[in-house]
């Protein structure tokens, strides 16, 4: 059903009966949609879109009719409704109606059901994704790519996921791609997803999973193909040597502390795997799942404190001086 | 609109009536009293407190949210506060608030003078209390739970919550539990056998079928929950591994468990709510319900249905395609139920001009926002939209429509509508409009911004979120309505604080209504009925029996006192008289077996084996010593033969309350032991080889015997209840000392057994259920044991009144047989399944 979906368009909210106020917000403060499930990119969640576009006014429409029979049988002159005592009335409001509605439904329903359970062209990747407290482990086996909170797929042909958790259930949502699935440990979910145009897409985890939940996102940022094979290419190379005297400063300091015991830096001698793969840090968006996005200075509060950005979280912060963290900081940097 | 005219009775009657029915003065009349009213009024106002601190919680989660990345709350407090406000309002509100409705009000909706077990109604009371206590004392410890009202493994599990806090809330909530079921228990034999002559099921009002639905609800819901508690509190406290996937446990076991009870919890809530709206509506539109037969099927199609659409709370677990659609089918089915009730109201309303008191408004609130929560059910109940709204702030909306517009507006409903009853005075009008206009208003303003919100992608259980989602302005007007309601609900407090005291007078009857507790005193005596009424239409009150019915019917439970409690029993289907049945009075016995209960449940909780040990011997020395007839009764008893009217002091055998009570037992205990062989059977399907790899097939020769030992005890309780029918004190003796040895001997035979396993319950979930089923054999054989000798020690110590003991006998001989059959079946699925599969 891939190209043939309806456009997805910012105006689409406007025409909700059910959550007025809602409608009305929305109209106030745009439509940013980096995270909404109103703004499908992909084929998934227009269909989606469409269905809850077309429930809501079916509901609504429902919602209205009963609540106008109520105001109408509370304010009618004295009467009996029907004949023998309603029966007619009941047995048409409460079961034909409710049947009928529900039998087209649940064919709706189904058939929409069928159309997102397989992609109907062979998935272009493979990504595999490991859900952690708080943080996701992306991996791209056949293209040798290992990274973290930030997923990047081509555009116009479907990924194929692999998801798994070796810990406590998580959920991988990404509302403008289409709906979620649970990470469950010892069971490996699937999921296909398809974005239409490049761009990048919010994703965070929905099922709760532990004092950081609110702060396991992550991005999906959707390339035309070639750009996506020039992304994976660079990826899977491992991390530039450490060049000038500060950049193997920092690395020094970042192999002799205890960085090393949880990051990964492909090429050196750092293979932790508790923490995210860091091998090229520097080209993502964000740090701490979401969380913040990547500067020098977001890096160096997230390094010297981490429990004042995202309290809970599992790294311990760093007993650096000035230039020691300076030094650390650039050679991070440098991770591109 | 009066009362049944009956010839008035004579005051030093009503005043000796008074006096047997009355709780003793003082402390410890507070303690031990037991009537259903004074028990049921404890429930709502404990019910009532805890929604308070529901509420309370869940404006600190609303004033964290109301702006982008705040900082009012920390994230393990957040995570704290949704987690007790879920399980607050889900165990310490809505059930226990229903059941307190129920305890009150249907004795008197059924014209019995009390409910069957009131020392059984107190207990559940005190394990209520205690349990909710218990769970509350988690802020004292400084280990609040934090794994939210579902629990997940294996974020609950000993690896991800070592703290004590899960323990508090897997060890409270099944304390509250035993108070859901021992209120089933009661209430499932009080409108089966209690309900007033000419009651017969077809007059019976629309909240009584509703309670009657949902007791047997709790009776299959509840006892799932309980065994994954047991499993999981095994799994933190001694290593079993029943939901870890790297000892061959499964983490969606729990979700299996959870949902199959978690969500005919939601309809034993609504269910409740919907029977007081069918109250209300009649009343004030003065009229019968229209479709009364369609009403009663659609309570309980909704009851039977409820439990066959779990999964859809799973639709994002990965379950097959095929599964998925034959859920969405069942979850879309319950529209029709629902859609008969809220037709049926709207038709009994249809033309009639009723009054509009606050009780009504709640009613009409209750339909106009439970139709929406019911639309936006239809549409979470669709596979591919709930991919989307799940676990976001779409389905909070959702339930919260369902569960506010459907649970808490009836409530209200229902308190306006029966306070002045309960009280004797009339809450305010006035007031009671401000109650209703600010809830319901806050209500809306708070939850319909929220699927939008949820739709947008903001997930639930989140204690912050980021600017520029486009999720900030919602979430403030949603803060702003949480406050409004909390206002509301405010202005409730303060007009119950003044109404109670200088509310108006309210009479008997003053909304004119057409079920039996109108007929007898605002607030009513403690005996409800000095006479028994008769009934011949479902609104008594409106349709006067005929001069026959009266003749045959009335009189039978008279003023005349006999200086005990009397109630009469009638037949399930039509309610014909049976017997005067002669009802406990006050008794501490109630408390403490509830405090027995907690030292063990504190054991477990602090790990002190020897506390533990306590409460359980505690526990069985309290219930031998309740279950003991007490000399002035057994006195009475000897001299009386059948009442004045002709009716028997006695219901023997399978007619007795206590077979039924027994009955209803089993049926609890089987649900708990089928939940833990349905786990059974879900780990084999996980696991490639069973047993594992590693682990022997067990040896069958001691089993076997076991097995066989089981069974003749069995037998040989059979043999004596036999014996017992013909009068034998000996022959009686002998069987239950004969089931006894029998017993004891598969104990020590599965004990040993387990010694020689060659491997610990924590090596793996096979070896886990090894144990824990044998266990579960063993305690279920060791209980029947104590059962029988306690029928066969009253049979034998006195034994000149064995017609009395008689029904005791038959309920231990159901217990054992029950018990006997656990056994044989457990021991067939740990020792034989490995064999077979």
């Amino acid at each position: 059903m891939g190209s043939r979906r309806p456009h997805a368009s910012c105006r689409r909210p406007a025409l909700l009966p059910l959550p007025l106020l809602a409608a009305a917000s929305l109209l106030l403060t745009g439509c940013e949609g980096v995270q909404s499930a109103l703004d499908p990119q992909g084929p998934r969640a227009a269909e989606i879109a469409t269905m809850i576009l077309v429930t809501t006014i079916l509901g609504g429409a429902t919602w209205l009719l009963v609540s106008l029979l109520l105001i109408a049988g509370l304010i009618r002159r004295p009467a009996a409704v029907g004949g023998g005592n309603g029966r007619l009335f009941i047995l048409g409001g409460g079961v034909a109606f409710p049947a009928v509605v529900m039998v087209a439904l649940w064919a709706y329903g189904g058939v929409v059901l069928g159309g997102q359970d397989q992609p109907d062209q062979e998935p272009a990747v493979t990504i595999e994704v490991v859900g952690h407290q708080w943080w996701w482990e992306i991996r791209y086996p056949d293209l040798g790519v290992v990274t973290a909170n930030e997923m990047h797929i081509p555009t116009g042909v479907p990924v194929a996921l692999r998801l798994t958790s070796d810990n406590v259930v998580h959920s991988f949502w990404v509302p403008a791609l289409g709906g979620k699935i649970d990470l469950l440990p010892g069971h490996t979910s699937s999921l296909w997803l398809q974005a239409d145009e490049p761009g990048t897409f919010r994703g965070q985890c929905a099922e709760f999973c532990g004092i950081q939940h609110a702060r396991m996102a992550f991005h999906v940022v959707a390339h035309p193909p070639e750009e996506f094979e020039e992304w994976a290419a660079e990826q899977a190379e491992p991390a530039e040597d450490a060049r000038t005297e500060v950049l193997q400063r920092g690395q020094e300091i970042f192999l002799g502390s205890a960085c090393s015991y949880c990051h990964t830096v492909r090429g050196t001698n750092a293979s932790g795997r508790l923490g995210p793969d860091l091998t090229h840090l520097a080209s993502r968006q964000h740090i701490a799942a979401g969380t913040v996005p990547l500067s020098r200075g977001s890096l160096a509060g997230w390094i010297v404190d981490p429990q004042g950005v995202k309290p809970g979280a599992l790294m311990p912060g760093s007993r650096l001086s000035s230039e020691e963290l300076q030094s650390l900081l650039a050679y991070l940097m440098s991770l591109d | 609109m009066t009362s049944t005219a009956q010839p008035t009775p004579r005051q030093e009657d009503l005043a000796a009536l008074h006096s047997v029915w009355d709780r003793p003065p003082g402390i410890f009349g507070w303690f031990a009293v037991v009537n259903h009213k004074a028990v049921g009024l404890r429930y709502m106002a404990t019910a009532f407190a805890f929604f308070l601190a529901g509420g309370v919680a869940a404006l600190f989660m609303r004033t964290q949210l109301a702006v982008a990345e705040n900082e009012f709350l920390p994230p393990d407090v957040y995570n704290e506060l949704f987690t007790m406000h879920g399980t607050t309002m889900m165990f310490l509100f809505a059930v226990p608030m229903a059941e307190g409705f129920a305890a009150y009000i249907v004795p008197l909706m059924i014209g019995a003078r009390e409910l069957a077990f009131p020392r059984l109604n107190a207990f559940g009371y005190w394990c209520f209390l205690l349990g909710g206590l218990f769970l509350y004392a988690s802020f004292l410890n400084g280990t609040v739970p934090d794994a939210g009202w579902f629990a997940y493994v294996p974020l609950s599990g000993p690896l991800f919550s070592p703290e004590a806090g899960m323990d508090f809330w897997l060890l409270g909530i099944t304390f509250v539990e035993i108070s859901a079921l021992v209120a089933a228990t009661e209430l499932i034999v009080s409108i089966l056998r209690f309900r007033a002559p000419g009651m017969s099921l077809h007059r019976m009002p629309v909240f009584v079928w509703a309670i009657l639905a949902i007791s047997f609800a709790i009776v299959f819901a509840f006892p799932p929950l309980i065994a994954a508690g047991i499993m999981l509190e095994l799994d933190r406290a001694i290593g079993t591994r029943f939901f870890d996937p790297a000892g061959g446990g499964s983490s969606l076991l729990w979700q299996h468990l959870f949902w199959i009870f978690g969500h005919p919890e939601v309809y034993i809530q609504f269910l409740p709510a919907a029977g007081i709206i069918s109250m209300v509506v009649p009343t004030f539109a003065q009229r019968s319900i229209a479709g009364y037969v369609f009403v009663v099927f659609a309570v309980l199609a909704t009851a039977v249905l409820g439990f066959g659409l779990w999964v859809h709370h799973m639709y994002a677990t990965g379950i097959p395609a095929l599964a998925l659609a034959f859920f969405t089918a069942t979850s879309l089915t319950i529209a029709v139920p629902s859609g008969i009730q809220v037709f049926a109201w709207i038709a009994t309303l249809w033309g009639s001009r009723p009054r509009i008191t606050t009780a009504l408004l709640w009613a009409i609130g209750t339909v106009v926002t439970f139709v929406a929560g019911g639309v936006t059910g239809v549409m979470v109940g669709l596979v591919p939209l709930d991919w989307q709204v799940h676990d976001t702030f779409f389905v909070v909306a959702h339930f919260h429509y369902v569960l506010i517009g459907g649970v808490v507006f009836p409530i209200f409903a229902g308190i306006y509508y029966w306070f002045p009853k309960i009280t004797g005075r009339l809450l305010s009008e006035t007031l009671g409009r401000w109650n209703f206009w600010l809830v319901f208003i806050g209500f809306h303003v708070t939850f319909l911004p929220m699927h939008a919100v949820g739709i947008m992608g903001m997930p639930r259980r989140v204690y912050t979120y980021p600017e520029g989602l486009g999720w900030e302005a919602l979430n403030l007007v949603e803060t702003a309505g949480a406050y409004m309601i909390g206002a509301g609900v405010l202005v409730f407090l303060a007009n119950a604080w003044v109404s109670v005291r200088s509310g108006r007078e309210a009479g008997p009857n003053p909304w004119g209504g057409g079920t039996l507790e109108w007929a007898v005193p605002s607030p009513p005596p403690p005996y409800n009925f000095a006479e028994n009424a008769v009934v011949a239409h479902r609104d008594p009150l409106w349709v006067e029996p005929s001069h026959d019915e009266r003749e045959e019917y009335g009189g039978i439970l008279t003023p005349d006192v006999h200086h005990r409690r009397e109630t009469l029993v009638t037949s399930v289907l039509d309610a014909r008289p049976e017997a005067i049945v002669w009802l406990p009075a006050f008794s501490l016995a109630p408390l403490f077996l509830a405090l027995a209960v907690g030292a063990f449940f504190v054991g477990a909780l602090t790990k002190v084996t020897p506390l533990m040990i306590v409460g359980l011997v505690a526990s069985v020395a309290v219930a031998a010593v309740w279950a003991w007839p007490d000399a002035k009764t057994r006195h009475a008893r000897v001299q009386e033969g059948r009442s004045e009217a002709d009716v028997p002091f006695e219901l023997l055998g399978r007619q007795s309350m206590d077979w039924w009570a027994a009955a209803v037992f089993v049926l609890i205990f089987g649900t708990l032991v089928g939940s833990f062989v349905g786990g059974y059977f879900y780990l084999v399907a996980e696991n490639d080889a069973w047993p594992p790899n590693g682990f022997d097939r067990p040896d069958l020769l001691f089993p076997a015997l076991a097995a066989a030992a089981a069974a003749l005890a069995g037998l040989a309780m059979f043999a004596a209840r036999i014996v017992a029918v013909r009068g034998g004190v000996a022959g009686v003796a002998v069987g239950v000392a004969a089931a006894t040895v029998l017993g004891a001997a598969f104990i020590v035979l599965v004990a040993l057994e387990q010694r020689e396993a060659g491997f610990h319950p924590d090596e793996h979930a096979y070896a886990s259920l090894y144990f824990v089923l044998g266990w579960v054999a063993i305690a279920h054989v060791a209980a029947a044991m104590l059962y029988g000798l306690l029928a066969a020690a009253r049979w034998v110590v006195l034994a000149d009144l064995q017609d009395w003991h008689l029904p005791v006998v038959e309920s231990a001989l159901l217990f054992w047989g029950y018990a006997s059959t656990v056994a044989v079946i457990t021991v067939a699925v740990v020792y034989g399944a490995p064999h077979v599969l």
